[in-house]
């Protein structure tokens, strides 16, 4: 099946030249791209390389500026999703265009024949999700759904088109690793019928363990083409990234200095009854210190975040102290005085409110610990816009923002730069305590090892820092010592140096030190976790 | 005399029932028109008007639909094609359809109207009580049962109808699947307006077959919070409608009533009820996420530009 072998196969899909101009912002300029029938090629870039962009102008989005896309050799205009279609181009999307008041089967129809019944297509989408491995309740309301399931939902709409190229658009950013095998599973199968596969990722892994060919961008410009497999992950970074991805520095062994946040015997009901409670949790991180807190989703790391940032208070004030004072119940604000900051793990809607602009972004965050650097005339509150937009390009320059414009809405902007900017809005004032959430959750590998060097040199400056990730190649690159969160109890920090990936992964899955397990499950006898 | 009753509520609730399922069909495309009752009372004076100038009340229900669903497309240009706010320009429609009806129906005030007849159908209206009570009515109230059947039809088992709705729940996908938000919107506008115009027609042709100003009452904003007591489904508007149009004749016989018991019940109390039961409605839908995703078309009332 590899046609892509063959020279004088004509190219399912060419571009050529394509740009896409948003004023004077080339998001996508002068490309080329070729693909061959049946094989997986994949798009690979940094956030705000310009790939969504591209595909959107092949899937009808939006329509390009200038240059030529053909298909099969002809060229072709491709004016709507509907002409895509036609044409046998189908798409799952990164962000998924499903309606969720809808169900499964609803959703389905409204890309199809109107004049399919609902009842036979829920009949096709039930033996097309079998044959590909995809299971699906044609009845089910989407809002019910996981993500996966509603990943497979996007697949199986675009394969009842029978379509000859599918555009896959970062579709494990959402998938556990065992899902994402599922998803390997079915593209190999579309591939061994004869199928295209553009596959846009950036996780390189990834790439390289499915894709035949890689075509990378690198700031709206293609800055290679080559086979995956012949590379090396540290050579497609280079081609991502434009230079070797910066590795972090650091130097150990320095003298960490006094207490600077404690957490004593901290327990949290849980709110929700899909949250996790907190159970006894201690720890103390000193000044100087990374302290990383690994695990696995879902296992209480958003509650020991809304804990120690004041978010949601909690009921003991003894049981979190910062710089030694007694903040329980104090929430974020008086938090923030007493010079801790913190960084949630949401960008959109938490960390940042993404129909504002930069610089009202920064004035929410800090409006109480720096309300005389930016506010003026006392109990009246006048914003010193002046001061809110230096300290937005002073934040902006020191963490290489990228942005469009002087102070842009906070969702015009990458993943990646967005997280940047909240993080450096922190930095800024050089807290003495930071918290901070997921750090680099799908941010490109650029801005990733900016934010963890700064993270480092924040401690080396002599500030306190808890970092919770699940990403380990981060926790071992940032932490001093490490700590694992697993059911809502927090185990005994370990230096890092101590630690081997082997013994965490034992320690995430829950099974701790042989005091937690006695602690944990006192009467379940040993073997039962097996079943 | 619980004939008597259940006829004078038929007559209250039809103009709720029919406003309401308009409206319903506009809020499900994701269209927030608080100009209900702006568009009521234009159909109200349109219908009066044509009636009293043809002699035909038939010629003033058209002319009712046409006003209503004419004045809505005001609303439909400023806010889908102009992309104003959809509140701010519901609450001017409504300011301006009350003042401007009160303009044209100057002429036609204290004039006697046409009142529509009803027609009996025969066989169905000789069984005894419900016959006389549902067969015997008048053509507006027929067509409001038919909009009901109807509108359910069309919004849960036609394809168009689908559409309608996953455009109301989000409308970026939907623009993103090929289909035209905001084509569908003027229609569904226009649907809205015209139901709107033919409850108005009611009021000027039965309810009251008279022309006087401001003579819609407040009733487009009952409706307004119908659709919301509802949940957004046809059968339940019906309920609802019926509920409310009861508790409004009710607050005339409970007065009564309360008065020779000698309780004094503020009239503003029973009149604010239908709010009251809408209030506790959105509570229960809005108790947990899912039921709120599943219930409440989530573009309603914002604006859509596709990106180009």
């Amino acid at each position: 099946m590899t046609l892509s072998d063959d020279p004088a196969a004509v190219p399912l899909l060419s571009v050529r030249g394509l740009t896409k101009l948003f004023g004077s912002f080339a998001a996508c300029n002068a490309i080329d791209l070729d693909i061959a029938p049946g094989e997986i090629h994949a798009l690979l870039g940094e956030n705000g390389a310009g790939k969504s962009t591209l595909v959107k102008m092949l899937f009808g989005v939006l329509q390009p500026s200038a240059g030529q896309i053909l298909w099969e050799g002809m060229p072709v205009t491709i004016a709507s999703p509907g002409g895509a279609r036609q044409l046998g181009i189908g798409m799952v999307f990164q962000h998924f265009s499903l309606f969720e008041a809808l169900t499964v089967a609803e959703n389905i129809a409204l890309s199809l024949d109107p004049m399919i019944s609902l009842s036979r297509i829920s009949e096709e989408a039930a033996s097309l999700s079998r044959a590909y491995g995809l299971p699906l309740d044609p009845k089910a309301h989407v809002a019910d759904l996981s993500v996966g399931e509603r990943q497979r939902i996007e697949i199986v709409r675009a394969l009842l088109q029978n379509p000859r190229l599918i555009i896959l658009d970062e579709p494990t950013s959402v998938l556990t690793p065992q899902e994402a095998d599922r998803l390997f599973e079915t593209l190999f199968k579309l591939k061994a019928e004869g199928r295209s596969v553009l596959y846009i990722s950036h996780r390189l892994e990834e790439v390289r363990r499915i894709c035949d060919r890689a075509t990378v961008l690198r700031h709206g410009k293609v800055t290679g083409a080559c086979d995956p497999k012949l590379e090396t992950p540290a050579s497609l970074a280079r081609m991502m990234v434009g230079s070797d991805v910066a590795e972090v520095h650091r130097d150990d062994g320095a003298a960490l200095g006094d207490i600077r946040i404690e957490v004593s015997n901290l327990s949290v009901p849980a709110r929700t009854p899909f949250a996790v409670s907190l159970k006894n949790i201690s720890m103390k991180v000193r000044a100087g210190e990374v302290l990383a807190v690994a695990g696995v989703a879902g296992n209480g790391q958003g509650e020991l975040f809304d804990a120690l940032s004041g978010e949601y208070p909690v009921s003991e004030d003894e049981a979190i102290r910062i710089r030694g004072k007694a903040v329980g119940r104090i929430g974020i604000s008086g938090r923030r005085l007493l010079g801790a900051g913190f960084v949630p793990e949401e960008r959109h809607g938490h960390a940042a409110v993404s129909a504002m602009v930069l610089s009202d972004n920064l004035l929410l965050a800090r409006s109480q610990s720096d309300k005389r650097a930016f506010l003026a005339g006392g109990f009246a509150s006048i914003i010193r816009h002046d001061a809110v937009r230096s300290a937005t390009r002073r934040i902006c320059e020191a963490m290489d923002v990228r942005k469009s414009g002087e102070d842009p809405l906070a969702g015009s902007l990458s993943g990646g730069n967005l997280q940047k900017f909240i993080v450096g809005r922190e930095l800024d004032r050089q807290p003495a305590v930071l918290v901070v959430n997921q750090p680099t959750w799908g941010v490109d590998a650029g801005a990733a090892s900016r934010i963890r060097q700064a993270l480092i040199d924040l401690a080396k400056a002599g500030s306190a820092v808890v970092v919770i990730s699940q990403d380990l190649d981060e926790i071992f690159e940032v932490a001093t010592n490490i700590a694992v969160i697993s059911e809502g109890r927090l185990s005994e920090p370990h230096p890092a140096g101590t630690l081997t990936l082997e013994r965490i992964g034992l320690m995430m899955g829950g099974i701790h030190e042989s005091h937690s397990i006695s602690e944990a499950a006192p009467s379940r006898p040993e073997g039962t976790y097996a079943h | 005399m619980f004939e008597a009753i259940l006829l004078t509520v038929i007559t209250a609730s039809t103009p709720l029932v029919i406003a309401a399922l308009g409206e319903l069909v506009a809020e499900r495309a994701g269209v927030l028109n608080l100009g209900v009752e702006g568009m009521m009372i234009m159909g109200a004076v349109c219908a009066f008007a044509a009636a009293q100038l043809s002699g035909s009340p038939y010629i003033g229900i058209l002319a009712g639909i046409v006003g209503g669903g004419l004045f809505s497309l005001l609303f439909g240009f400023l806010t889908l094609t102009l992309v104003a706010n959809q509140v701010a320009t519901g609450l001017a429609l409504t300011i301006l359809g009350l003042g401007l009806s009160g303009q044209l129906g100057e002429a036609f005030v204290g004039l006697p109207g046409i009142k529509l007849q009803p027609i009996v159908i025969p066989l169905l209206s000789d069984i005894p009580f419900f016959g006389r009570v549902l067969f015997s009515q008048d053509l507006i109230f027929y067509l409001s049962v038919a909009l009901v059947v109807g509108i359910n039809w069309f919004l849960f088992r036609s394809r168009r109808g689908l559409k309608i709705r996953a455009i109301g729940d989000n409308h970026a996908s939907a623009h993103a699947l090929g289909i035209n938000v905001i084509g569908a919107r003027y229609l569904a506008v226009m649907f809205g307006g015209a139901c709107a115009g033919l409850a108005g027609a009611q009021l000027s042709l039965v309810y009251t077959p008279q022309w006087v100003e401001n003579m819609s009452a407040g009733r487009g904003w009952i409706a307004l919070a119908l659709v919301v007591f509802a949940s957004w489904r046809p059968w339940r508007v019906l309920a609802g409608g019926y509920l409310f149009g009861a508790v409004g004749i009710g607050q005339l016989h409970a007065q009564i009533l309360a008065q020779n018991l000698g309780i004094v019940i503020p009239s503003q109390f029973l009149s604010a009820l239908p709010y009251a039961a809408t209030i506790v409605v959105l509570i229960i839908i809005s108790h947990n996420r899912r039921t709120t995703l599943i219930n409440t078309p989530a573009s309603l009332g914002k604006p859509f530009v596709p990106d180009r």
